[in-house]
């Protein structure tokens, strides 16, 4: 929700709307760790980077924001710039 | 006082009341604002949900499941335990904030322009390291610009001598110096891949303070379409240091926080951050109700998100380095619940 307030200024209820129909999900289960476990794992959205909470097969950081910004369709500058450093 | 729920002072300070005396405050509180920002008051159920919340003996207060806001922050971490970067990522992963903010410990646009490839180095790191967005924060902070550290004259030494027209004319200097520079900036931080810019504690040096702010912002928009701009006020009404100058036809001296949003909104910003002055010699009942009733005007109008300032001496957030939790997190619940914030 914070990246569709900073890139696209939508006011909460619609940002959470945005946020739940791109992810298929209830508005009311995105502040929800439960439901969001297997959305997150399943996007590759990015977890928190612990033994209990992630393998290698998850996407972390940089990795997750390049899933963020292709399911969310919103501009993350720092994506930007890794595909552009490492376009060849 | 007399009574048995404990609540707080604006200062921190622990006090018992009754809910009588709650519901006074509250009152008073919505009284004061209406007063003083000419704004409407708050309705009956609402100033009724702003007593429930303050007569409960609980240490935490929270809003509903479902009701949860983004976190913003001007600056993340102590910078007193490991790096920089350590610090936004312990808030990422073990405080959970939504957003993480780096920021210089000299925090002025000014001092960052010569730093500013070290500060790009840290944002391109900490960028492959996070998942949330990675603000760039600093403050506008027009008197850097000011003698004998500036290269302006300094009009608080100009004021009160009288030399009215060389004080305005050093503060519309200042202006176009500080502009310049939040830019420069700007432009470096989008360049290493930063999420947003934050213009903190703007209009802390008056109207031309937040003119420079605005003046950027506009640049910065002009050049980013995309890009997340956050601006959050130094305080609840624009001081008039100046007292003539004009952003987009509209005087800055004297305005409120509609109608500040309104004008951050027309140059191009992401996020308004209201930020409203606590009476630490009234209660945080108090001090939210009077906070929510001036801020009412501008969640209800606004077409960007609002993330009210909630934080020491601010928000009715208690005036103290170390603020109880207690009074923090009713505080931030009232404000979201009676303002439905974006954000805080």
């Amino acid at each position: 929700m914070a990246r569709t307030q900073l890139t696209r200024r939508m006011r909460l209820p619609e940002a959470k709307a945005y946020v739940a129909e791109k992810l298929g999900v209830a508005p009311m289960d995105l502040s929800d760790p439960v439901a969001m476990w297997d959305v997150r794992r399943e996007l590759g959205l990015g977890t928190i980077p612990s033994e209990d909470t992630a393998t290698p097969a998850d996407a972390l950081a940089i990795e997750a924001k390049f899933n963020i910004a292709r399911v969310l369709d919103v501009p993350i500058r720092s994506v930007e710039r890794f595909r552009a450093l490492t376009a060849g | 006082m007399d009574g048995t729920i404990p609540t707080r002072m604006g200062d921190g300070s622990l006090i018992l009341m009754s809910r009588a005396q709650i519901e006074t405050d509250v009152h008073d509180g919505v009284e004061a604002a209406v007063k003083r920002a000419k704004v409407a008051p708050l309705d009956e159920g609402e100033m009724d949900h702003l007593a429930d919340i303050f007569a409960s003996r609980a240490r935490f207060s929270a809003v509903d499941l479902g009701d949860e806001v983004i976190l913003t922050s001007d600056g993340v971490g102590s910078q007193d335990a490991g790096s920089r970067i350590n610090d936004l990522q312990n808030h990422e992963q073990t405080v959970c904030t939504d957003t993480v903010e780096l920021y210089h410990h000299d925090y002025s646009f000014k001092p960052i322009k010569p730093v500013l490839p070290f500060e790009q180095e840290t944002m391109r790191q900490a960028q492959l390291l996070l998942t949330v967005p990675v603000h760039y924060g600093a403050m506008p902070d027009l008197g850097r610009y000011t003698e004998p550290d500036g290269p302006v004259p300094n009009w608080s030494r100009l004021l009160p001598l009288g030399r009215i027209d060389e004080a305005r004319a050093a503060q519309e200097e200042a202006v176009e110096l500080a502009v310049a520079d939040i830019v420069y900036v700007a432009e470096g931080m989008y360049e290493a891949g930063a999420d947003a810019i934050n213009l903190d504690t703007a209009g802390a040096a008056g109207d031309a303070d937040f003119l420079a702010a605005l003046r950027a912002i506009e640049r910065i928009r002009a050049q980013f379409p995309d890009w997340g701009i956050q601006i959050g006020m130094a305080s609840e009404f624009v001081l008039g240091m100046h007292g003539q100058l004009e952003y987009d036809g509209v005087r800055l001296a004297g305005l409120w926080p509609e109608a500040q949003m309104r004008l951050a909104a027309r140059a191009g910003a992401s996020v308004f951050g209201p930020a409203i002055n606590v009476n630490t010699g009234r209660t945080v009942a108090w001090n939210v109700a009077r906070a929510c009733t001036i801020v009412k005007p501008c969640s209800a109008a606004s077409e960007i998100p609002i993330h009210m300032n909630g934080g020491m001496g601010v928000g009715g957030v208690p005036m103290h380095a170390l603020p109880p939790v207690d009074a923090v997190s009713r505080a931030s619940r009232a404000c979201v619940d009676i303002l439905r914030l974006d954000g805080l």
